[in-house]
């Protein structure tokens, strides 16, 4: 925050470019991708670098990021940029050669940022951070970072609970970052204009004071001999018990990325994303996204339509992701997607609809966005084996509903579908598990009689369930993972003793033991942190990758770390907790009512389900009148005009030809 | 029910030769990411393009020789279908609008006769040797050409194979500190980089902490000892100067030339 330092942030890619002629696709690294944005340095008054703290190729497509991205640099006060995670070749250079971690658009380094901020989205990006942040060279602990030091501030699903990370970074977000971004920027101006009153300090208790940005360092934890948190608390004034989510009202007055960048470098989503609502109240037990990202907030149909024209022209991508948690239950899905498949009917554009319904209302949708004659696989989740699992889940589909939906879809024409479940969910049994193959083989049989041919084919994705916080099932035990493994064997051999069905499922799964590790960040605690600490130290990054991640390094650290307290890694996983345990995150509010979860796990054990308040009248989850917000949703009743697309106005054609 | 075909597409009414460039920051392009930016900015800038037949129909684009990633180029080439007759002077314009600095369209002509893999016979490559010292990158060169076959290693996709890199060198020169090598493409494909990694073989204080720079010049028919152009209407003569040479006014077989005085 040294100012001022135009002349003194020179680009560091001069020293980068003979590194990269050695390391694994270095394209990641140069930067300048189409729409990327590099601004003068010294006309900026906030200075951001976005992190996502994972590769190029996973981070650059995330759709928060992008958002963020546009948001900052259109204001003319404010310059943003990217940076992203290092393979192990470029860093073990970087460090030999004294290089720093850099930013993509000016290769400036980071550490010479107003903000770092960092979006996490699983907790297996913890080690990358504090790669990253000590390649920048930044003080690792975030009390010792001076006035000159970039605050960190993370946001995303995972800071719904930060605690892990609480010794590295200087605040945390929750909820929507548009409004909060602008925020920050805002009260360091303030603060900057004012001769930064009290230092590092005196922001961090701006930004505190609000009662919508977390500053760790401002509260102490205190816990009991035996192990469990006795309180969170205040440790200075000015500082609110408990810190509030963001959440925007009307996404259609917020700005989308309609200019995203494009990457040269090859990514793991090659399309062009439009957010069409955020939010989700489908009540999902296990999902933490759906509990923490509420009300459901619609963008409408002409302003969605409007996004998508642009995009394609800004970017020259051909296919279009319609986002969301649930996109089939968008108000005017039906309409949206008809009208699109007509707009791009004819043109090598492909449209798609991350679905998880089990409907036949779904499958129309797929059948107008498969017009062109490219179809995708269908997948559907019902995430529960036996109809007792699903209620348990709240995830309200029946086996028959299910057996109905494929039906149609064999007698539409495909062969294959995808069916996710989860393993390892609360009060599971084997026979839950088992009831998987019975559905799988029920699949097999319906689509062989209504296609009348043989090489119809089921997909089964298995994962380990992982309880998240500001769920049901926060209280939940975690499964053993060898319980999980034990009932995945159960699952293969019921499949193959199958003669009738078996050769045409075909069961993916991983082991159990990363869900217990990404358990014990989900859940833990700031001693926790020192887990994560002890194992980036012994060389531990990209956790999220199954060629970097040890399980045993993590249990050896764990093991080792936490035994100075009296607790391990079963303590912070496969324990179960009861109401009144303080959870390392209750201090953080998303909105729900405490009680209203407590009662919503109760529900899950007795096997009730609760209906979505869209259509089922309001549960009370308390997030409404606690964030004095509202659901937005359709439907608007406008249409998309017909557009004219995929060809070039006349000039650029010979008039002779 | 059996799924439908698509219907067929046309062929292309017309086929244009790119001649293009890599350069600076964009080196570091491998051939997929240069494939998927080319894509993308022929739909950005919206011309007429024909695309293949099948469920998932492609631009009709046909790529010949890439250099490496990590390399620089001047002339790379690859042939496109359209499907409405376009001025190539406003193909060329409008893709180099479209495409990102470093991608660089240079020459847009229709296309000659014959496949342009088979035109594509040898390149002139530049090897910057200005880490080596002196004596050392000119014995390593004199060496070099002096044996008959040197062997060496590079990992493919299909594996640790070992070629002979002095079997592709057809003539070279010196442009100070500049390596100027034609290669003829054969199978396998002996790249400037196995050229260096041979002169290291030879003459092991020459190896340098950083891989020398490496940049192709010209791509084209070997016309004797030199590289033509491949997008001329017709072969020239052999003896007459070419225009991807003449561009650079270094095309001299190493027989004609003195060596270089050396820079310090």
């Amino acid at each position: 925050m040294t100012e001022p330092i135009d002349a003194g942030v020179p680009s560091l890619y001069s020293r980068l470019e003979p590194l990269l002629a050695q390391v694994t696709r270095p394209i990641q690294y140069v930067g300048g991708e189409q729409n990327s944005i590099l601004k003068p340095w010294a006309a900026a008054e906030a200075r951001w670098c976005l992190m996502y703290p994972d590769a190029y190729e996973v981070g650059q497509p995330n759709q928060g990021l992008a958002v963020l991205y546009e948001v900052l640099n259109q204001r003319d006060w404010i310059l943003a940029e990217r940076s992203f995670a290092v393979w192990p070749d470029l860093a073990r250079l970087m460090r030999r050669h004294g290089l720093p971690q850099f930013t993509l658009e000016g290769h400036r380094p980071v550490r010479a940022f107003d903000f770092i901020g960092v979006s996490l989205s699983t907790e297996l990006g913890y080690t990358n951070l504090l790669e990253a942040l000590d390649l920048a060279g930044l003080p690792l602990r975030a009390a010792d970072r001076s006035v000159d030091d970039p605050v960190v501030v993370v946001g995303g699903h995972v800071a719904s609970n930060p605690e892990p990370m609480a010794d590295f970074i200087d605040a945390a977000v929750l909820g929507d970052g548009e409004q909060a971004v602008l925020d920050l920027s805002a009260w360091l101006r303030q603060w900057k204009a004012a001769g930064r009153p009290g230092g590092r300090d005196g922001l961090l208790e701006r930004f505190a004071a609000s009662g919508q940005v977390y500053v760790p360092r401002f509260y102490s934890v205190s816990y009991a001999p035996a192990g469990p948190i006795v309180a969170v608390a205040p440790n200075r004034p000015g500082v609110p018990e408990r810190v509030r989510k963001y959440v925007l009202d009307d996404l259609d007055d917020w700005p989308h990325p309609v200019r995203p960048l494009v990457p040269l470098a090859e990514t793991v989503h090659e399309r062009y994303s439009v957010e069409i609502f955020r939010g989700c109240t489908r009540g999902c037990r296990f999902c933490q996204a759906g509990m923490i990202t509420r009300p459901v907030r619609e963008r409408s149909l002409d302003r969605i339509g409007l996004l998508v024209e642009r995009g394609l022209a800004a970017t020259g991508l051909d296919e279009v992701g319609l986002l969301s948690l649930s996109s089939a239950d968008h108000s005017e899905i039906a309409a949206l997607t008809q009208e699109l498949a007509d707009r791009y009917e004819g043109s090598q554009v492909s449209l798609s609809l991350p679905s998880t319904r089990v409907d036949a209302f779904n499958l129309e949708l797929a059948e107008q966005l498969s017009r062109n004659g490219r179809r995708t696989g269908l997948t559907f989740a019902p995430e529960g084996g036996s109809e007792r699992m699903r209620r348990v889940i709240n995830k309200n589909v029946s086996a028959d509903d299910l057996i109905a939906t494929v039906s149609a879809a064999f007698q539409a024409g495909w062969r294959q579908v995808k069916l996710y479940f989860m393993c390892g969910l609360p009060t599971e049994t084997d026979d839950d598990v088992l009831a998987i193959a019975d559905l799988a083989s029920r699949v097999i049989e319906v689509g062989r009689r209504v296609s009348g041919r043989r090489d119809i084919g089921c997909t089964l994705s298995v994962g380990a369930f992982v309880p998240k916080p500001q769920t049901p099932f926060q209280w939940a035990a975690q499964a053993d993972p060898q319980i999980v493994d034990h009932r995945l064997r159960l699952l293969r051999d019921a499949i193959r003793s199958d003669r009738r069905h078996g050769r045409a499922i075909s069961l993916r799964y991983h082991d159990g033991r990363p869900g217990l590790i990404e358990g014990l960040l989900a859940r833990g605690d700031r001693r926790v942190g020192q887990v994560v600490e002890a194992v980036w130290r012994d060389g531990g990054v990209f956790d999220g990758w199954s060629e970097h991640f040890s399980f045993e390094r993590w249990a050896d650290q764990a093991e080792r770390v936490l035994a100075r307290w009296g607790i391990d890694l079963d303590w912070f996983t496969t324990r179960p907790r009861d109401q009144g345990e303080v959870l390392p995150w209750d201090h953080l509010d998303v909105g729900l009512d405490q009680d209203w979860l407590w009662q919503d796990w109760q529900d899950a054990l007795d096997s009730q389900v609760v209906g979505d308040c869209r259509w089922a009248g309001c549960s009370d989850c308390g997030v409404c009148p606690e964030l004095a917000t509202q659901i937005e949703i359709g439907p608007t009743g406008r249409h998309l005009i017909p557009l004219t697309v995929g060809s070039k106005p006349p000039a650029a054609v010979r008039s002779d030809g | 029910m059996a799924r439908a075909q698509p219907p067929q597409q046309p062929p292309p009414v017309q086929r244009l030769l790119l001649r293009y460039a890599k350069r600076g920051r964009l080196r570091f392009a491998s051939h997929r990411d240069f494939a998927r930016a080319f894509e993308r900015a022929l739909r950005r800038a919206g011309l007429p393009m024909a695309y293949s037949s099948g469920f998932t129909p492609h631009p009709r684009i046909s790529y010949a020789n890439p250099a490496a990633t990590g390399a620089e180029s001047e002339a790379e080439y690859l042939e496109l279908g359209l499907a409405q007759v376009t001025d190539p002077a406003v193909v060329r314009t409008e893709l180099d609008q479209a495409l990102p600095d470093g991608f660089d369209v240079l020459r847009v002509v229709e296309r000659v006769a014959g496949p342009l893999a088979e035109r594509l016979q040898a390149s002139l490559w530049s090897v910057d040797l200005s880490a080596w010292p002196s004596p050392a990158r000119l014995s390593a060169v004199e060496r070099f050409e002096a044996a008959e076959q040197v062997w060496v290693s590079r990992l493919t996709k299909h594996g640790q194979r070992d070629f002979d890199a002095r079997s592709a060198m057809v003539s070279w020169s010196w442009r100070e500190a500049d390596w100027q090598v034609v290669l003829r493409h054969q199978v396998p494909l002996v790249r400037p980089d196995d050229l260096v990694s041979a002169l290291v073989q030879i003459e092991p204080s020459g190896q340098t902490p950083l891989p020398p720079r490496l940049l192709r010049l010209a791509q084209g028919p070997l016309l004797g000892r030199t590289v033509g152009d491949p997008l001329a209407p017709e072969d020239p003569p052999c003896e007459s100067m070419t225009a991807a040479g003449a561009e650079y006014g270094i095309m001299r077989a190493r027989s004609e030339t003195q060596p270089a005085p050396l820079l310090g």
